[in-house]
């Protein structure tokens, strides 16, 4: 049964990827709530990092998880900051809708 | 044949996941849905023999970054947040470019498509174990990345305590309660 969805190659990782980066786009473009805004960049950063560790196993290198981990680190401390942010945020406007954050418009 | 049911199980669950996490109006329910799409991602790291990541991954995102988020959401008491409108009014537009973009970046790496499967790990490489090999990598050739990510997770957390810490009394000024 060979075919497009049989056997998993590379480029499956890939489309995976891809689709998992897209809908995390589409998450920080169409939501209002700010906490759930920053829960689609983990969801691209995680797209993202499925593409690194399929080709980190298509070339057998581990060079490509090496970066994982670095984006892994990055993706925490700016969820961290994020919600830190976020906190200081609901104290001030009592919201955390994005367009609600208008300050800096004239 | 078990590796491709196990992709499909794991695919299935992090693009649902990742859909739900975008579109449940109460914030609680996303967050849920986020554990389930990075499990299915870690799955994925697993299944493509990246044990250390996979490990990380779970620990990291689903014990720790879940956790801050769900922490997050019940300081900030999202209950009447969930009744308000969720989507801003330019839907459809993202969509388009976000779909637009996905047959684009699909035309674009065609020549990707063709890529092969992974090949199998050495087994005198796969005897010495992922997790040793990371560390080989990592603490030779990436030390100075390394120590400058530890610096860089230090200043997040200095500088998350210090964003979310209440100011005292004489120097609050924009604060509401």
């Amino acid at each position: 049964m060979e075919g497009i969805l049989y056997p998993i190659t590379t480029a499956h990782y890939l489309v995976l990827g891809a689709a998992l980066f897209l809908i995390g786009t589409l998450g920080v473009l169409v939501r209002r709530n700010l906490v759930v805004l920053l829960m689609s960049i983990e969801l691209m950063m995680n797209g993202v990092n499925v593409n690194l560790i399929a080709f980190s196993h298509l070339w057998g290198d581990v060079q490509g998880q090496i970066f994982g981990i670095f984006i892994i680190a990055i993706a925490v401390a700016e969820a961290a900051i994020g919600l830190g942010i976020l906190i200081a945020l609901f104290r001030n406007k009592m919201s955390v809708q994005a367009d609600e954050m208008e300050i800096l418009k004239w | 044949m078990t590796d491709a049911l196990l992709f499909y199980l794991f695919a299935v669950m992090a693009l649902a996941g990742a859909i739900l996490t975008i579109t449940r109006s109460n914030a609680v329910h996303s967050a849920l849905s986020l554990i389930a799409s990075l499990i299915g991602v870690a799955g994925l790291f697993l299944l493509q023999r990246a044990e250390f990541l996979f490990a990380v991954q779970i620990l990291l995102y689903v014990g720790g970054v879940t956790v801050l988020f769900l922490f997050v959401i019940m300081l900030v008491n999202l209950d009447e947040e969930a009744k308000m409108r969720q989507f801003n009014g330019q839907w459809w537009l993202s969509l388009l470019a976000v779909v637009s973009t996905g047959v684009l970046s699909l035309w674009a790496f065609r020549g990707a498509l063709a890529l092969p499967a992974g090949t199998a790990i050495p087994a005198a490489v796969a005897a010495e174990g992922n997790t040793q090999r990371i560390a080989d990598v990592l603490f030779s050739e990436y030390l100075v990345p390394f120590e400058l990510a530890s610096l860089l997770l230090i200043v997040a957390v200095v500088g998350a305590v210090l964003m979310a810490r209440k100011r005292e009394a004489p120097q609050a000024e924009g604060e509401v309660d």
